[in-house]
């Protein structure tokens, strides 16, 4: 879907603009906005460019360059911190073959830290897209990973 | 040996989350009946009685609140509720446990919050991350809305109200109720200079009722089994229940909703179980990131916010991180100091820099230096001073985990 289709499904009020940029992020195969879909949003909520892209450069969520297809997410907050969460990501970059940031080479997976998700009582726990895993483990993670391969 | 008193979770477990009947079967909706029949002033007294007092963190008292925007500016054609669902402290998933699993109890009450103020438009703030509670959050509000609990004329009292959900995008901050008033509006997460406080200039410049997710869910009940009913549980000020979320290293981590004046030690055993393969406690960090740490003489304390607040601990949002003998407590500040580091928004200098030079102070105990006392005296003072020159409670956090650590574990620092 172009980025015009996915705007013109919201009303053109700036308080509708994180949900915006979700929908324009969340439909573009490399899972992030680009700068034509800013031009579009612009023009649309009647704002300067240098806006839009603020609001995007602001957000953790919303990244202006490609990424992969999957968006793995590991949480490092002090929870996820006691139970470990250090091993986890280093054990993510072994497998991966990439440091926390970048993305693989065949454009599958990127890798990033994120901030408390939520899910402590079961840490350490990472989100891949919008599913959520918890208690990690080195073995747990490979097989999570093999499943999207 | 206690129990839990489950009031806000009393579904949980029972009903499908996604079944409006379900919920209504199990009493749903009533509050918001006996509401619509009452003046909305009566509601606030209603609230001002049971002694609700906010569940985010700040425990400022609901009725208050609401008595404060809706008699600020007569004039304002319209006043906004906003549902605080931006849960992101660290060790806190409370909202997450309502939203997912009971979302019809928290919409009722911001239903009933609208109406106490007279506001005909609401938005609910969840965060980015939180998919499950976006999607059954939607579900309910349509269910709502098929069933006459929302929209035009509800339940025919001539009272008409709509509510809408907005994502947050990752920024810990946007929690901060001015901060997301910023973000609803489709800007940047920084924060506002107050006052002007939400009840008088809150979204959109109009009156606005700022609640979190947790009280909201208190609100129907309040409505449907009346105060005295409420001040049953807990303490004389601070009525009710508080959902504790305790995690780390016991053997049952999870959700415990409790009355308020239970100890730490009582949580610790009665409820998770005692400590993981029976480790020695060493601290527990009470209130998330922005919260504070304290020692095992504190396990006997009463948790309430005042008698907390009195011995110099929080109970901000009901988080209770545990760690053992063998958790670092440098590790755990360093964790929630790079946290602040990474969630400061940047607007005002002290924050944006201290935060940055508190993480690369505090990693010198490591790097040999000479006085280590000293250096964690002035990390101390710093963070003092970002809390006395930044804006919003992000700068005016560090200094919460940075002074408990010194004053409870200062051996332990000194040794890095």
């Amino acid at each position: 879907m172009n980025p015009r289709d996915i705007i013109a499904r919201f009303e053109p009020r700036q308080d509708n603009l994180l949900n915006m940029l979700h929908a324009l992020q969340d439909s573009h195969p490399e899972n992030y906005i680009t700068s034509d879909a800013m031009d579009e949003v612009a023009r649309y909520l009647n704002m300067t460019k240098s806006s839009v892209f603020g609001v995007v450069d602001y957000y953790s969520m919303f990244s202006l360059r490609p990424r992969g297809r999957y968006i793995i997410r590991v949480c490092v907050s002090p929870v996820c911190h006691i139970k470990k969460a250090g091993s986890i990501i280093s054990h993510l970059e072994n497998i991966l073959g990439i440091k926390t940031g970048e993305t693989t080479p065949d454009k599958l997976f990127t890798l990033e830290i994120a901030e408390c998700l939520g899910q402590c009582q079961e840490a350490p726990s990472m989100m891949i897209n919008q599913k959520v895993y918890n208690n990690l483990t080195d073995v747990r993670i490979r097989e999570i990973i093999a499943l999207y391969k | 040996m206690i129990k839990e008193t489950r009031l806000t979770l009393q579904n949980i477990g029972k009903i499908n989350p996604e079944s409006i009947d379900d919920y209504i079967a199990a009493g749903g909706y009533e509050g918001l009946e006996k509401a619509l029949a009452m003046d909305p002033f009566s509601i606030i007294d209603e609230m001002l009685e049971a002694g609700l007092r906010g569940r985010g963190g700040a425990g400022f008292s609901t009725g208050m609140k609401q008595k404060f925007t809706s008699k600020s500016c007569q004039a304002c054609p319209q006043r906004y509720v906003v549902v605080n669902a931006d849960e992101g402290e660290p060790g806190t998933f409370k909202d997450r446990i309502i939203m997912e699993q009971d979302p019809h109890l928290y919409l009722e009450g911001t239903i009933i919050a609208a109406r106490s103020i007279r506001a005909t438009h609401g938005f609910i703030y969840i965060r980015g991350e939180y998919y499950t509670c976006i999607a059954r959050t939607q579900k309910a509000i349509d269910d709502a809305y098929s069933r006459g609990f929302l929209g035009k004329n509800i339940l025919g009292s001539g009272f008409n109200f709509d509510v809408e959900i907005r994502l947050g995008a990752g920024s810990y901050l946007c929690g901060e109720e001015l901060t997301m008033l910023e973000s609803l509006e489709g800007k940047r997460g920084n924060p506002r200079i107050k006052p002007p406080f939400p009840a008088e200039k809150g979204i959109f410049g109009a009156p606005t009722l700022v609640n979190n997710v947790e009280t909201l869910a208190n609100v129907p009940l309040i409505l449907r089994n009346g105060k005295e009913w409420y001040r049953g549980y807990g303490t004389e000020r601070s009525p009710g229940t508080k959902i504790f979320t305790v995690s780390g290293q016991v053997n049952k981590p999870g959700y415990y909703e409790l009355e308020l004046g239970v100890t730490l030690r009582q949580i610790i055993d009665d409820l998770c179980g005692g400590m993981l393969e029976g480790k020695p406690f060493k601290a527990a960090l009470l209130g998330g990131a922005a919260g504070t740490f304290v020692d095992a003489s504190m396990l006997d304390e009463r948790m309430t916010y005042d008698n907390l607040k009195e011995k110099g601990a929080t109970l901000g949002s009901g988080a209770v991180i545990v760690m053992a003998e063998e958790d670092s407590v440098y590790e755990v500040l360093h964790s929630c100091l790079r946290f602040f580091k990474h969630e400061s928004c940047g607007k005002c200098v002290p924050c944006r820099v201290g935060t940055t030079l508190m993480v690369k102070d505090l990693e010198k105990l490591q790097n040999g230096i000479q006085d280590k006392e000293a250096l964690v005296q002035k990390l101390v003072k710093d963070s003092k001073m970002i809390a006395a020159t930044s804006l919003c409670p992000l700068g005016q956090s560090p200094v919460l985990p940075m002074e408990s650590a010194a004053r409870y574990f200062m051996k332990e620092l000194v040794k890095v």
